[in-house]
Protein backbone atom coordinates (compact mmCIF):
# COMPACT_ATOMS: atom_id res chain seq x y z
CA UNK A 1 0.00 0.00 0.00
CA UNK A 2 1.45 3.10 -0.87
CA UNK A 3 0.18 6.82 -2.10
CA UNK A 4 0.34 6.23 -5.75
CA UNK A 5 -1.86 2.60 -5.45
CA UNK A 6 -4.31 4.92 -3.08
CA UNK A 7 -4.69 7.94 -5.79
CA UNK A 8 -5.23 5.05 -8.42
CA UNK A 9 -7.84 3.21 -6.48
CA UNK A 10 -9.50 6.82 -5.95
CA UNK A 11 -9.46 7.74 -9.39
CA UNK A 12 -10.91 4.21 -10.53
CA UNK A 13 -13.68 4.93 -8.37
CA UNK A 14 -13.83 8.54 -9.79
CA UNK A 15 -14.15 7.73 -13.02
CA UNK A 16 -16.58 5.19 -12.79
CA UNK A 17 -18.69 7.61 -10.63
CA UNK A 18 -18.39 10.31 -13.81
CA UNK A 19 -19.38 7.66 -16.20
CA UNK A 20 -22.58 6.89 -13.92
CA UNK A 21 -23.56 10.60 -13.74
CA UNK A 22 -23.07 10.44 -17.80
CA UNK A 23 -23.90 7.88 -18.56
CA UNK A 24 -27.26 6.70 -16.59
CA UNK A 25 -31.08 8.18 -17.30
CA UNK A 26 -32.56 7.66 -14.15
CA UNK A 27 -31.98 10.54 -11.11
CA UNK A 28 -31.21 8.44 -8.46
CA UNK A 29 -28.79 6.90 -9.89
CA UNK A 30 -27.30 9.93 -11.15
CA UNK A 31 -27.28 10.98 -7.51
CA UNK A 32 -25.55 7.66 -6.52
CA UNK A 33 -22.52 7.87 -9.26
CA UNK A 34 -21.74 11.08 -7.45
CA UNK A 35 -21.82 9.93 -4.12
CA UNK A 36 -19.12 7.74 -5.46
CA UNK A 37 -17.66 10.63 -6.84
CA UNK A 38 -17.28 12.47 -3.64
CA UNK A 39 -15.99 9.27 -1.89
CA UNK A 40 -13.20 9.33 -4.10
CA UNK A 41 -12.09 12.78 -3.50
CA UNK A 42 -12.42 11.74 0.59
CA UNK A 43 -9.99 8.73 -0.08
CA UNK A 44 -7.61 10.80 -2.03
CA UNK A 45 -7.93 13.71 0.20
CA UNK A 46 -7.22 11.83 3.50
CA UNK A 47 -4.25 9.78 1.59
CA UNK A 48 -2.54 12.91 1.05
CA UNK A 49 -3.14 13.94 4.82
CA UNK A 50 -1.37 11.10 5.83
CA UNK A 51 1.60 10.79 3.26
CA UNK A 52 2.29 14.04 1.87
CA UNK A 53 0.98 16.82 4.15
CA UNK A 54 2.67 15.82 7.41
CA UNK A 55 5.90 17.56 5.87
CA UNK A 56 5.36 20.92 8.45
CA UNK A 57 4.89 18.14 11.36
CA UNK A 58 7.40 19.48 13.75
CA UNK A 59 5.95 22.77 13.00
CA UNK A 60 2.53 22.92 13.47
CA UNK A 61 0.92 19.20 14.36
CA UNK A 62 -2.73 20.43 12.98
CA UNK A 63 -1.16 20.48 9.28
CA UNK A 64 -1.16 15.89 9.82
CA UNK A 65 -5.52 16.27 10.20
CA UNK A 66 -5.96 19.53 7.73
CA UNK A 67 -6.89 16.55 5.14
CA UNK A 68 -9.36 15.03 7.61
CA UNK A 69 -11.00 18.39 8.20
CA UNK A 70 -11.30 18.67 4.38
CA UNK A 71 -13.36 15.17 4.45
CA UNK A 72 -15.16 16.39 7.02
CA UNK A 73 -16.47 19.57 5.46
CA UNK A 74 -16.87 17.15 2.14
CA UNK A 75 -18.90 14.48 3.56
CA UNK A 76 -21.07 17.34 5.39
CA UNK A 77 -21.24 18.96 1.61
CA UNK A 78 -22.45 15.74 0.45
CA UNK A 79 -25.00 15.00 2.74
CA UNK A 80 -26.83 18.77 2.21
CA UNK A 81 -26.60 17.96 -1.49
CA UNK A 82 -28.04 14.37 -1.06
CA UNK A 83 -31.08 16.21 0.87
CA UNK A 84 -32.07 18.85 -0.94
CA UNK A 85 -31.45 16.58 -4.52
CA UNK A 86 -33.86 13.68 -3.15
CA UNK A 87 -36.19 16.79 -2.07
CA UNK A 88 -35.86 17.80 -5.88
CA UNK A 89 -36.22 14.34 -7.00
CA UNK A 90 -40.12 14.05 -4.90
CA UNK A 91 -40.96 17.39 -6.15
CA UNK A 92 -40.27 16.29 -9.54
CA UNK A 93 -42.07 12.30 -9.23
CA UNK A 94 -45.05 14.36 -7.79
CA UNK A 95 -45.49 16.64 -10.93
CA UNK A 96 -44.47 14.43 -13.44
CA UNK A 97 -44.86 10.66 -12.50
CA UNK A 98 -41.18 9.87 -13.83
CA UNK A 99 -37.35 10.29 -12.37
CA UNK A 100 -35.88 10.31 -16.21
CA UNK A 101 -33.34 12.80 -16.71
CA UNK A 102 -34.62 13.92 -20.05
CA UNK A 103 -38.05 14.03 -18.75
CA UNK A 104 -37.22 17.14 -16.35
CA UNK A 105 -37.62 19.88 -18.66
CA UNK A 106 -40.57 21.82 -16.52
CA UNK A 107 -37.82 25.07 -16.48
CA UNK A 108 -37.77 25.60 -19.87
CA UNK A 109 -41.58 27.54 -20.62
CA UNK B 1 2.41 -6.72 9.41
CA UNK B 2 2.93 -4.24 6.68
CA UNK B 3 2.03 -7.69 4.47
CA UNK B 4 -1.43 -8.16 5.77
CA UNK B 5 -1.95 -4.35 5.93
CA UNK B 6 -1.19 -4.80 1.65
CA UNK B 7 -3.45 -8.16 1.71
CA UNK B 8 -6.44 -5.52 3.28
CA UNK B 9 -5.99 -3.04 0.80
CA UNK B 10 -5.80 -5.21 -2.31
CA UNK B 11 -9.21 -6.58 -1.06
CA UNK B 12 -10.84 -3.28 -0.24
CA UNK B 13 -9.30 -2.15 -3.92
CA UNK B 14 -10.86 -4.89 -5.28
CA UNK B 15 -14.58 -4.84 -3.37
CA UNK B 16 -14.68 -1.46 -3.96
CA UNK B 17 -14.59 -0.91 -7.19
CA UNK B 18 -16.40 -4.25 -8.36
CA UNK B 19 -19.05 -2.58 -6.23
CA UNK B 20 -18.96 0.92 -8.09
CA UNK B 21 -18.98 -0.89 -11.21
CA UNK B 22 -22.07 -2.48 -9.89
CA UNK B 23 -23.98 0.49 -8.88
CA UNK B 24 -23.56 1.99 -12.23
CA UNK B 25 -24.03 -1.28 -14.69
CA UNK B 26 -26.97 -2.62 -12.61
CA UNK B 27 -30.31 -2.17 -14.34
CA UNK B 28 -32.00 -2.92 -10.86
CA UNK B 29 -31.96 0.37 -8.86
CA UNK B 30 -32.40 -1.21 -5.52
CA UNK B 31 -29.34 -3.73 -6.16
CA UNK B 32 -27.52 -0.60 -6.89
CA UNK B 33 -28.19 0.88 -3.74
CA UNK B 34 -27.00 -1.38 -1.71
CA UNK B 35 -24.19 -1.72 -3.93
CA UNK B 36 -23.57 1.53 -3.10
CA UNK B 37 -23.45 0.92 0.59
CA UNK B 38 -20.75 -1.65 0.08
CA UNK B 39 -18.73 0.65 -1.72
CA UNK B 40 -19.34 3.16 1.47
CA UNK B 41 -18.14 0.42 3.86
CA UNK B 42 -15.05 -0.29 1.61
CA UNK B 43 -14.54 2.99 1.72
CA UNK B 44 -15.05 3.52 5.24
CA UNK B 45 -11.68 0.42 5.60
CA UNK B 46 -9.78 2.47 3.39
CA UNK B 47 -10.32 5.75 5.79
CA UNK B 48 -8.74 2.84 8.59
CA UNK B 49 -6.16 1.86 6.40
CA UNK B 50 -5.37 5.58 5.99
CA UNK B 51 -4.73 5.85 10.21
CA UNK B 52 -8.08 8.31 9.72
CA UNK B 53 -10.30 5.99 12.37
CA UNK B 54 -12.36 8.89 13.24
CA UNK B 55 -13.84 9.38 9.52
CA UNK B 56 -14.34 5.64 9.57
CA UNK B 57 -17.01 5.88 11.98
CA UNK B 58 -18.54 8.88 10.71
CA UNK B 59 -18.43 7.47 7.33
CA UNK B 60 -20.61 4.40 8.33
CA UNK B 61 -22.57 6.59 10.70
CA UNK B 62 -23.62 9.46 7.53
CA UNK B 63 -23.07 7.18 4.56
CA UNK B 64 -23.83 3.70 5.34
CA UNK B 65 -26.67 4.34 8.42
CA UNK B 66 -27.95 7.57 6.53
CA UNK B 67 -27.50 8.10 2.84
CA UNK B 68 -28.01 4.77 1.90
CA UNK B 69 -31.18 4.74 3.80
CA UNK B 70 -32.68 7.83 2.11
CA UNK B 71 -31.97 6.67 -1.38
CA UNK B 72 -33.82 3.10 -0.67
CA UNK B 73 -36.58 5.03 0.57
CA UNK B 74 -36.27 7.62 -2.72
CA UNK B 75 -36.14 4.57 -5.01
CA UNK B 76 -39.13 2.71 -3.27
CA UNK B 77 -41.59 6.49 -3.19
CA UNK B 78 -40.23 6.72 -6.72
CA UNK B 79 -40.08 3.04 -8.15
CA UNK B 80 -40.38 2.72 -11.75
CA UNK B 81 -40.81 -0.87 -12.37
CA UNK B 82 -41.70 -0.23 -15.96
CA UNK B 83 -37.92 1.70 -16.97
CA UNK B 84 -35.70 0.47 -14.80
CA UNK B 85 -31.98 2.26 -14.61
CA UNK B 86 -31.60 2.72 -18.17
CA UNK B 87 -28.51 4.04 -19.91
CA UNK B 88 -29.36 7.34 -21.85
CA UNK B 89 -27.95 7.84 -24.99
CA UNK B 90 -24.39 9.37 -24.37
CA UNK B 91 -23.05 5.62 -24.00
CA UNK B 92 -19.81 6.14 -25.64
CA UNK B 93 -18.97 9.89 -24.77
CA UNK B 94 -19.15 9.19 -21.57
CA UNK B 95 -16.98 5.94 -21.46
CA UNK B 96 -14.73 8.33 -23.60
CA UNK B 97 -14.91 11.18 -21.13
CA UNK B 98 -14.11 8.85 -17.81
CA UNK B 99 -11.23 7.39 -19.54
CA UNK B 100 -9.35 9.70 -20.47
CA UNK B 101 -10.15 11.36 -16.91
CA UNK B 102 -8.77 7.89 -15.76
CA UNK B 103 -5.82 7.66 -18.01
CA UNK B 104 -5.10 11.23 -17.07
CA UNK B 105 -5.70 11.00 -13.31
CA UNK B 106 -3.53 7.71 -13.53
CA UNK B 107 -0.25 9.48 -15.82
CA UNK B 108 -0.41 12.45 -13.04
CA UNK B 109 -0.20 9.89 -9.85
CA UNK B 110 2.18 7.84 -10.97
CA UNK B 111 5.09 10.11 -12.48
CA UNK B 112 4.45 12.79 -9.82
CA UNK B 113 6.83 13.37 -7.34
CA UNK B 114 4.94 13.18 -4.11
CA UNK B 115 7.77 13.63 -1.56
CA UNK B 116 6.06 11.10 0.60
CA UNK B 117 7.90 11.57 3.58
CA UNK B 118 10.28 9.18 4.97
CA UNK B 119 9.30 5.79 6.45
CA UNK B 120 10.11 6.22 9.77
CA UNK B 121 8.06 9.63 10.35
CA UNK B 122 5.13 7.46 8.90
CA UNK B 123 4.90 5.72 12.57
CA UNK B 124 4.89 9.36 14.22
CA UNK B 125 2.18 10.40 12.07
CA UNK B 126 0.17 7.24 12.59
CA UNK B 127 0.45 8.09 16.51
CA UNK B 128 0.17 11.43 16.31
CA UNK B 129 -3.03 11.10 14.12
CA UNK B 130 -4.42 8.30 16.42
CA UNK B 131 -3.32 10.88 19.38
CA UNK B 132 -5.19 13.75 17.64
CA UNK B 133 -8.60 11.55 17.85
CA UNK B 134 -8.24 10.59 21.13
CA UNK B 135 -7.04 14.12 22.02
CA UNK B 136 -4.79 12.58 24.92
CA UNK B 137 -1.30 13.58 24.29
CA UNK B 138 1.22 10.29 24.85
CA UNK B 139 3.60 10.54 27.92
CA UNK B 140 6.43 12.58 26.77
CA UNK B 141 5.35 13.59 23.83
CA UNK B 142 6.68 16.97 23.25
CA UNK B 143 4.16 17.39 20.65
CA UNK B 144 0.86 18.35 21.64
CA UNK B 145 -2.09 16.49 20.87
CA UNK B 146 -4.63 18.68 18.63
CA UNK B 147 -7.70 16.82 18.49
CA UNK B 148 -10.00 17.09 15.53
CA UNK B 149 -12.47 19.19 17.51
CA UNK B 150 -10.00 21.72 18.32
CA UNK B 151 -9.31 22.41 14.68
CA UNK B 152 -12.60 22.40 13.39
CA UNK B 153 -13.39 25.50 16.29
CA UNK B 154 -10.06 26.71 15.97
CA UNK B 155 -8.06 26.79 12.59
CA UNK B 156 -11.66 26.08 11.07
CA UNK B 157 -13.88 28.02 12.99
CA UNK B 158 -15.15 29.92 9.71
CA UNK B 159 -15.80 27.02 7.10
CA UNK B 160 -17.21 25.54 10.22
CA UNK B 161 -19.93 28.07 10.38
CA UNK B 162 -20.59 28.80 6.87
CA UNK B 163 -21.02 24.70 6.30
CA UNK B 164 -23.47 24.93 10.03
CA UNK B 165 -25.74 27.10 7.73
CA UNK B 166 -25.58 25.23 4.22
CA UNK B 167 -26.88 22.38 6.61
CA UNK B 168 -29.59 24.67 8.04
CA UNK B 169 -30.61 26.29 4.71
CA UNK B 170 -30.20 22.58 3.13
CA UNK B 171 -32.69 20.95 5.76
CA UNK B 172 -35.50 24.02 5.68
CA UNK B 173 -35.02 23.87 1.52
CA UNK B 174 -35.77 20.05 2.07
CA UNK B 175 -38.51 20.31 3.98
CA UNK B 176 -40.17 23.13 1.53
CA UNK B 177 -39.67 20.58 -1.41
CA UNK B 178 -40.87 17.92 -0.26
CA UNK B 179 -44.63 19.94 1.48
CA UNK B 180 -47.06 19.03 -0.31
CA UNK B 181 -48.69 22.01 -2.15
CA UNK B 182 -51.01 24.13 -0.54
CA UNK B 183 -49.84 23.22 3.22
Amino acid sequence: MSLESMLIVAAVLFAIGLYGALARSNVIAVLMSIEIMFNAVNLTVVAFAKYVAPLALRQEIGSVLTGQVFAIFIITVAAAEIALGLGIVFAMYRNTESVTLTEANQLRH
Amino acid sequence: MVAAQDVVFWLLAVVSIAAALGVVVVKDLFRSALLLAVVFIAVAGFFVLLSAEFLAVVQILIYVGAISVLFIFAIMLTRNVREGNLPNRLQIPAISVSALLLVGLIVAAVNTDWRPIPEAAVEMVDAAQTQAITAVPAAGSEVAATGLADLLIGKFVLPFEAVSLLLLAALIGGLALARPRGT
